[in-house]
């Protein structure tokens, strides 16, 4: 029963959850544990981690040496099945192809969505991160509080595994005991990194990462987050035992077999089906919710990928999970005589408010780390430490020229070679070529250290995206978006202020930078290409302002959610998959809720 | 991942995909393989990624057998033989660099006009020396005409172009060399490797570097 086609599926369900990444593989998980029956509507292919991950390939198996195409903008072997920022048949415009005013639409078209190939990075959002407005006057404040969301973050920690410490550090919320999971061992990188920034005011601690550092607690875990509900406990624990602690190698992003790191497919997926509750149909595009008589949602519209034709499936309440903005190109062609300008849209703000990450990066090379002897430094695949926001009271008190902050995500270490390797040396090398040059690749491989800034974005005006009004189809026939983006002076001076930063660090390792821009507007990198699109259809406490209200359901439909990143009204330098899952679960729990209490 | 190249790549696809088609009729040397290739599909988006696949399994491979000899022959002389690993050609390089000129990738089909027009600079500077293809030249000839390109900062005006090809192909000939696993021996890359636990840096490596 639980991958079910247009013909196999049953004619009505508690809830329709369109999606299956982060949000949906999280809706749905905590709805079907709890009794209700679930359909779950995917637009991409099925897909099986345990027998399509391409775990110990090298690049030589692979065309081009791995290397970056079009068609795997990551490299052959990263998970993403029929994705990225172009998907064959399914365009979007864009009002500009300007650097400045760009903006690029990852898309993954497969069950898990992007949970498959992501970076695994899991930080909480802090007490300042769901009121920013009240702290510094820009943007808009959450309607919920840190407060309301922390038991949530516990839970999902609990739930797929995530390794870090506590700290105490500002804005940087500690883990009950027993949530988090150990931190891998410091590379050699990682010392010297930690030292440099350090001794610059800068703190390092472990990262937080969805990897399975060691096995879960199948006994305690499965008790802590489904209390009463016997066989949800079982199921879980089941599920927990058979996933594989890590085995400290192999890239993440190209998934794991083992079920080592976090994917919808594995984490989510496997126990939610195991109840019996959820039924998936893959291959589904959803295109419109469809509104009753009475004003409410009746169910979603979709195409069958694999016949071409429209179905319609129907539920007592539907949640859009499909990332933030399908979701909001869902609700914006979902259009009817008392919803002229798209469902749940009387606001006028669905599709408003669309935020990335700002991104910027910076190489280093470093002399004291030429040369060492042969290392297996694959441990967790990079990003095992990291530097939280350390200027909160600096830039409160005004002295940084821009609001908000940012982490720094860095790597470095003797990592599997492949065709990026010798690329690009001549900085080092002079253009040397010949024996020399094959013993400086040797000098070189692993002296470099790679500096990422992923900072926080303000919502503006003037980054939204609407239907497109040339009116641009996909392949289905379904109108597409046309995005709008801008950058604000708070980003372009943030990713200025990361490239000196990294360049100081790396100075203070004695290493020198292989460039730092320090105009913002070059060193930011264009809107999407950090893929940590949130927003379009924002929660607030005002109706007139705001999609959703707290709860994730929208202030038009009493029976229409959205779980995903779009109902973020701020977007964190934290990257947002963890909160998505928190935010989503603590939806699912309210419409179990009220589905007991019969007001769904 | 590599977050890095993903940008440069999405910013030269997008500015260089059509300014290179425009500037190729004019420029592909008589009797070289087309500069132009038939539209191919790559590999799609969804290939097999757990078999091993063949250079020319996705699209067929174009170079000619006397670029090929050249490709080995300039290949070795970037990366030969020591005392540590095979030369390039042995690890199979110049397979790698027809596979890559021969994609159809707006990345690759940037590149391909750069390494035959490079091909064909290296002949001419082979025969206007010794009258010879750059294969057949002696050892010293080659060497001393790889010393003129080598580095671009210091390459003559008329050997800019030139100098632009010999960086590019020192990048392919060490992507495919380090690609290989005798590239990943020469640099003692001992992970992709099951562990039971990882331990990190050792202390006696961390204390001689004063890291402790």
């Amino acid at each position: 029963m639980p991958f079910v086609t247009a013909k196999t599926r049953q004619r009505a369900y508690d809830v329709i959850v369109v999606g299956s990444g982060a949000a949906g593989g999280q809706t749905a998980y905590t709805l079907c544990m709890e009794g209700a029956r679930v359909l779950m509507l995917e637009a991409g292919r099925r897909y099986t981690p345990a027998a399509e991950t391409p775990m110990f390939q090298t690049p030589d198996m692979a065309p081009l040496g791995g290397a970056n195409t079009p068609q795997k903008p990551f490299g052959f072997y990263d998970a993403t099945v029929d994705g990225g920022w172009e998907v064959p048949g399914e365009p979007y415009v864009r009002t500009t192809e300007d650097h400045a005013g760009r903006f690029d639409w990852w898309r993954a078209r497969m069950l898990g969505g992007r949970t498959n190939h992501w970076g695994r990075i899991s930080l909480r959002n802090g007490p300042y991160d769901f009121k920013p407005k009240s702290r510094d006057g820009l943007g808009f404040d959450w309607p919920i509080g840190y407060e309301d969301v922390a038991p949530y973050y516990d839970k999902v920690e609990l739930l797929i595994g995530v390794y870090g410490s506590n700290e105490g550090l500002e804005n940087t919320p500690n883990s009950p005991p027993g949530c988090l999971l150990p931190p891998p061992k410091p590379i050699v990188s990682d010392y010297l990194i930690a030292r440099s920034a350090r001794r610059l005011g800068i703190p390092v601690i472990p990262g937080h990462r969805a990897v399975l550092t060691q096995a879960l607690d199948h006994r305690s875990n499965p008790q802590r987050l489904h209390p009463g509900n016997a066989k949800a406990q079982e199921i879980l624990a089941a599920d927990m035992r058979s996933r594989a602690p890590c085995l400290w190698a192999t890239p993440c992003g190209r998934g794991c077999s083992i079920r080592a790191n976090y994917q919808s497919t594995t984490v989510h997926l496997p126990p939610a089906l195991a109840t019996g509750n959820l039924d998936i149909a893959t291959d589904a595009m959803v295109y419109e919710v469809a509104l009753g008589a009475d004003g409410r949602a009746d169910g979603v519209n979709f195409v069958d990928r694999t016949t071409g034709t429209h179905e319609h499936a129907s539920a007592r309440v539907v949640v859009l999970a499909a990332s933030a903005c399908e979701s909001a190109r869902i609700l914006l062609n979902s259009k009817s005589p008392h919803f002229p300008d798209g469902l749940a849209n009387s606001s006028g703000k669905v599709g408003r408010y669309i935020m990335d990450t700002v991104g910027s990066d910076v190489t280093g090379q470093v002399p004291l780390l030429e040369s060492l002897p042969p290392l297996n430094e694959d441990g967790a695949d990079g990003h095992q430490f990291y530097m939280p926001w350390w200027l909160y009271q600096e830039q409160l008190a005004g002295k940084l020229g821009f609001a908000r902050g940012y982490h720094v995500e860095f790597s470095g270490g003797k990592r599997m070679p492949g065709p990026d390797t010798g690329k690009g040396l001549e900085w080092l090398t002079g253009g040397n070529y010949g024996a020399k040059f094959k013993q400086d690749v040797r000098r070189y491989y692993g002296s470099f250290v790679y500096f990422s800034g992923r900072g926080e974005m303000i919502p503006n005006e003037r980054s939204y995206c609407e239907i497109d009004p040339g009116g641009v189809k996909d392949k289905w026939g379904i109108p597409v978006l046309r995005f709008h983006w801008q950058w604000s002076e708070h980003e372009r001076r943030q990713a200025a202020h990361m490239q000196r930063t990294f360049g100081d660090i790396i100075e203070a390792m004695g290493g020198k930078p292989k460039k730092i821009e320090t105009d913002g507007a070059k060193a930011i990198a264009p809107g999407g290409l950090i893929i940590h699109e949130v927003g379009g259809a924002i929660m607030g406490a005002n109706p007139k302002a705001s999609v959703t209200n707290g709860w994730c359901q929208t202030w038009d439909v009493p029976n229409l959610f959205i779980t995903d990143g779009a109902v973020f009204p701020s977007n964190a330098d934290k990257n947002p998959t963890l909160t998505i899952m928190a935010i989503a679960w603590r939806a699912a729990d309210h419409i179990l809720e009220r589905l007991r209490r019969k007001e769904l | 991942m590599d977050r890095r190249t993903t940008v440069k790549w999405m910013l030269a696809a997008s500015a260089a995909w059509p300014a290179w088609r425009a500037g190729l009729a004019a420029q592909t040397p008589p009797g070289a393989a087309p500069s132009q290739l038939p539209a191919a599909p790559g590999y799609g988006t969804d290939p097999d990624l757990v078999t091993p696949h063949k250079r020319g399994e996705f699209w067929p491979l174009t170079l000619s057998a006397a670029q090929r000899r050249l490709a080995a022959v300039l290949s070795d002389l970037i990366i030969p033989a020591d005392e540590h690993s095979p030369s390039a050609s042995a690890v199979g390089v110049a397979d790698f660099i027809d596979e890559w000129v021969s994609a159809p990738y707006p990345t690759q089909q940037g590149d391909r006009p750069i390494v035959l027009q490079g091909f064909a600079w290296l002949d001419a500077e082979g025969a206007r020396r010794l009258g010879k293809g750059f294969a057949a030249l002696d050892a010293a000839t080659q060497t001393a005409i790889c010393d003129s390109i080598c580095d671009a900062t210091r390459a003559a005006p008329e050997r800019r172009d030139a100098a632009r090809f010999f960086a590019l192909y020192r990048d392919l000939t060490a992507a495919a060399f380090y690609s290989s696993p005798a590239g990943r021996k020469d640099l003692g890359y001992i992970g992709n490797v099951p562990l039971t636990s990882f331990d990190g840096a050792p202390p006696e490596l961390l204390k001689r570097l004063k890291l402790t």
